[in-house]
């Protein structure tokens, strides 16, 4: 048998040959006999008041099953849950019905329902039911939501703010009494459309024999998922059944409890037939979640040789109409304790406030409350590098935490885990051959061309945990992770993990982590994930936690089993088990490696307990649930090299640089992966992506024809390196990798914008970035 | 209205509704679920087949309009157990993360290689233009094209 050492190797996914195939499972592919189609009829106002909703000519249609409003639903369905009760905040939860039914508060607000025996019929009924509206002026921006006079989205949350949540570490006028140099800014980190490219959707079938319910579903977490259907349909867990098991893309935007899933489950019990609801891409832009939207108020304090002070912000937070499952700590919790980032920052000061808008709800979008720390802090140490004419590097290293002082407890409460900040720098600044570069960009100017290099020195909070720290946040569940090994008498091994990838690739990382752990081949190795019938407990994926949380939740039961196989082999061979030695898959007698079983043939001698000692139960499986001590902290170093035209704004990317440091590394190839994905998002958001509304509420970009979604032509290709810093906080030593590319590459790319722009006297715009934006500002200052 | 296709080598014949778009014939008569739907304006690409020989987005044409024609779908580029070359390289290469824009993403790359057997990265990000990634930032999509065009001229 032959046994290698998987953990750094890049193998290839065992996930692949089915999605390369067209044999992949995700929801819509699932095909129940007598399923319903179920369409929702959605507000085409921002705001209005419900005056009277005909369904008749609805009704009417051949094929049309039946057709519910929200008072029909009332008593069937409570309102969708928020799960993050941020304390001492004066937090407001409106409430949120799945089908409203007083007024509308978003452009695509659910205000009626059609079930039919085809997708055709139903639609056509959502088109023939008539509602008649009385409209209410809307606001869609968050600090004109909270002036006087704007209107009020719900009578118990005066002035549409739902918290005023703050973090005051330090003295913060006294640093800023005792500053040097002080920069103040406002910073727009605008809205974002996550665009998984599956929509979402459900398939619901309640069985009115048994009262079970069985939800096909596109989730990133099934058991909460779970619980939040039992909350709210009054079915208890036991009788609950969500699967999801492939899951096309998420990036947040598939956490949340939604108001489709929910209502297809309540008609699924209602009519005892299948229910299956998939939303259109237009339905997906405006009643699946969006991201950030975020107007930061930053002061900086410094001295003169660059070392920042104190940092104080401001922040308005859109949460759109309703509460989103996570909504609160997002802009809040994930934000603010991570405003010092990579630097030895002594003083931090933060108020967020969550402004409700007649806007599609706001919650964790890839990176989540971290890239708007990461931006603020990377434009503002730019632009204090401008103002004392220092290199944007230097002033980075200046006030990187140095390596020799971790772990390091930040002012605002964290600990970071591990790193050696300089060391990405300098790989990174290598990796371009910064110092040419810089002589080229002076060189290149002299013929008027523009060139830019921007910097992002970034560290990130993920692998989020601790569940004491989650309860502590008013995070409404623990952030441990679970993970079943059951070894089968053929010495085969079936894990059962909490985590649910949707496209991380942990069905091939967790295999190779097993392989190593037990000594058997990686084709013996079978992941399951995703459905909770079989799992028996998950928090899922997201906050990039899966392989730093569900994988050591998995190699520590791996070692309860190897620990339990320890002992069969010590009785059978006759010694102790201290005198047993555990090896590439075989237990043999110290000192005698002839004295020895196989792993496999240990795992038959626990199934068949013929000659096990009382004390040993027989079977081999253990199951371990992983609570960290803290999360992990990722860092690295991002550049990116554009070229502005002038004459047209447009921007070309000449090179993109990223230097992260994950921890070990389990799959490279996987990793990189997730690094080249992340990159993407971030560089979008800097200089293509914007989720534009209208002033009375319209979503401009609510569709792929109009909302900027980068395509292949639009981006360049990326340099990915890696320094390894192990984190001591799991047994592998790994840091969450999904989102560090999302985070670090929005600023990198809008520095180097903003770099390039600099003979024109220019040194902020707010993004995106598009040529039409710089072209005005090029212009503006030429005046 | 009776039509008659031959999807994977295999002829149906079919009563259809003038309206259902050959998608939702693939996916829902056919069964045949490899084909995606992500978006409702012909923009991501994701429910890309082969129509006699030429990739087309499903979504944007009639089941009546495919009557005589011959598809191919994603189910059915494998052939004896031997992976498209395009399908291994998007494995090779970690081409693809959810999987999702995957078969779309092939079928265009299979039609395009038939037309441009040694492309430049260039004129692969363009000819994938019409189909959307949102896990992979397209460049382990590049190389996977790359990969097979280098292994198809090897082959031929």
């Amino acid at each position: 048998m032959a046994v290698t050492k998987m953990f750094g190797a890049s193998v290839k996914r065992r996930e692949d040959p089915r999605l390369l195939t067209g044999r992949g499972n995700f929801t819509d592919h699932i095909r129940l006999p007598g399923t319903l189609v179920m369409a929702i009829k959605r507000s085409p106002h921002a705001h209005a008041r419900i005056v009277r909703i005909d369904t008749s000519k609805a009704r009417a249609i051949p094929g049309v099953v039946a057709v519910y409003t929200g008072q029909d639903l009332v008593d069937k369905l409570a309102p969708v849950p928020c799960a993050w009760l941020i304390p001492d905040s004066d937090l407001k939860v409106p409430t949120y019905r799945a089908v409203t039914v007083d007024k509308v508060r978003y452009v695509g607000d659910a205000v009626a329902v059609v079930v039919a025996e085809n997708r055709y019929a139903a639609q056509d009924a959502v088109e023939a039911i008539d509602v008649e509206y009385e409209p209410l002026p809307a606001v869609v921006d968050q600090e004109k939501a909270l002036e006087a006079g704007a209107p009020q989205l719900y009578d118990e949350v005066p002035n549409n703010l739902a918290f005023h949540w703050k973090l005051h570490a330090g003295d913060f006028d006294a640093a800023w009494d005792a500053a040097e140099v002080r920069l103040s800014r406002r910073l727009v980190n605008h809205r974002l459309i996550p665009t998984a490219m599956e929509p979402r959707g459900a398939l619901a079938a309640y069985n009115p024999g048994t009262g079970e319910l069985t939800i096909w579903c596109t989730s990133q977490n099934p058991h909460v998922h779970r619980l939040l259907l039992s909350a709210v349909t009054g079915l208890p867990e036991t009788r609950i059944r969500v699967i999801a098991t492939d899951v096309g893309g998420g990036f947040g935007s598939k956490i949340p409890m939604y108001a489709g899933e929910m209502i297809a489950a309540a008609i699924s019990k209602d009519l005892g037939r299948p229910i299956k609801w998939i939303e259109t891409r237009q339905e997906n832009y405006v009643a699946t979640i969006h991201g950030r939207d975020h107007i930061q108020y930053v002061d900086i304090a410094a001295k003169r040789d660059g070392t920042i002070t104190g940092v104080r912000v401001r922040a308005y937070a859109n949460l759109g109409a309703y509460l989103s499952t996570a909504a609160p700590g997002v802009p809040t919790w994930l934000f603010g304790l991570m405003l010092q980032g990579p630097y030895a920052i002594p003083v931090v000061h933060c108020d967020v406030y969550g402004v409700l808008t007649n806007t599609t709800p706001t919650d964790a979008y890839r990176g989540a409350g971290r890239p708007e720390a990461t931006y603020l802090l990377e434009r503002m140490i730019d632009l204090l590098a401008r103002e004392l004419g220092m290199d944007p590097a230097e002033i980075r290293r200046k006030n990187f935490i140095p390596k020799d002082k971790f772990p390091y407890t930040t002012p605002t409460g964290l600990q970071y885990d591990s790193g050696d900040y300089e060391a990405t720098l300098d790989r990174a600044l290598e990796l371009v051959d910064y110092r040419n570069l810089r002589q080229q960009q002076a060189e290149l100017r002299q013929q008027g061309r523009y060139i830019g290099i921007g910097f992002s020195t970034y560290v990130e909070v993920c692998g989020l945990a601790p569940s004491q720290a989650a309860g502590a946040m008013g995070f409404q569940g623990g952030l441990w992770e679970s993970a079943t090994v059951r070894v089968h008498p053929t010495g085969k091994v079936t894990v059962f993990t909490g985590s649910n990838p949707h496209g991380q690739g942990e069905e091939t990382t967790f295999a190779q982590l097993v392989a190593d752990e037990l000594g058997v081949p990686f084709e013996d190795v079978e992941i399951v994930h995703g459905d909770t019938e079989m799992v028996p407990f998950g928090m899922g994926t997201y906050g990039s936690r899966s392989t730093a949380v569900g994988g050591a939740a998995l190699v520590h039961a791996c070692r309860k089993v190897k620990e339990k196989a320890q002992r069969i082999a010590a009785h059978l061979l006759e010694v102790s088990p201290e005198d047993i030695v555990f090896e590439n898959g075989r237990f043999f007698v110290k000192g005698a490696p002839d004295r020895a079983m196989t792993f496999q043939e240990v795992a038959l001698q626990a199934y068949l307990a013929w000659k096990l000692p009382r004390d040993i139960e027989p079977g081999l499986e253990a199951t371990h649930f992983f609570d960290p001590v803290n999360n992990t902290f990722p860092f690295g170093c991002h550049i990116c090299v554009v070229e502005v035209d002038p004459e047209t704004g447009k921007v070309n990317f000449l090179k993109y640089v990223a230097v992260d440091d994950v921890g070990n590394v389990i799959n490279p190839m996987i990793v990189d992966g997730q690094v080249h994905g992340g990159i993407a998002q971030g560089l979008a958001q800097a200089v293509y992506e914007y989720a534009a509304y209208d002033e009375t509420g319209q979503l401009l970009t609510a569709s792929l024809m109009d909302y900027a979604l980068p395509k292949a032509s639009m981006l360049p290709s990326f340099t990915v390196d890696r320094t390894v810093t192990p984190t001591p906080v799991n047994p592998m030593g790994v840091k969450g990798a999904g989102e560090t590319g999302t985070i670090a590459s929005t600023p990198a790319v809008a520095n180097a914008v903003i770099d390039a722009l600099a003979p024109f006297g220019i040194d902020h715009i707010d993004m995106p970035l598009t040529p039409e934006r710089i072209w005005r500002a090029i212009r503006e200052h030429a005046r | 209205m009776q039509i008659t296709v031959t999807v994977n080598g295999v002829t149906y014949t079919h009563d259809v509704e003038p309206r259902l778009l050959l998608v939702h014939y693939l996916r829902d008569v056919l069964n045949l679920t490899g084909t995606h739907i992500g978006c409702d304006t012909s923009q991501c690409g994701a429910c890309t087949v082969l129509m006699n020989g030429k990739a087309v987005k499903s979504c944007t044409i009639f089941a009546v309009q495919a009557d005589g024609a011959e598809i191919t779908t994603i189910e059915g580029l494998a052939r004896d157990g031997q992976l498209h070359p395009v399908q291994e390289g998007f494995w090779e290469k970690h081409g693809l993360q959810c999987g999702y824009c995957t078969p779309g993403m092939i079928m265009t790359a299979v039609d395009f290689l038939q037309r441009n057997p040694n492309p430049t990265e260039e004129e692969i990000r363009h000819a994938i233009e019409g189909n959307l990634c949102r896990c992979t930032g397209y460049q382990n999509i590049v190389r996977a094209i790359q990969y097979a065009a280098e292994k198809m001229r090897s082959g031929s």
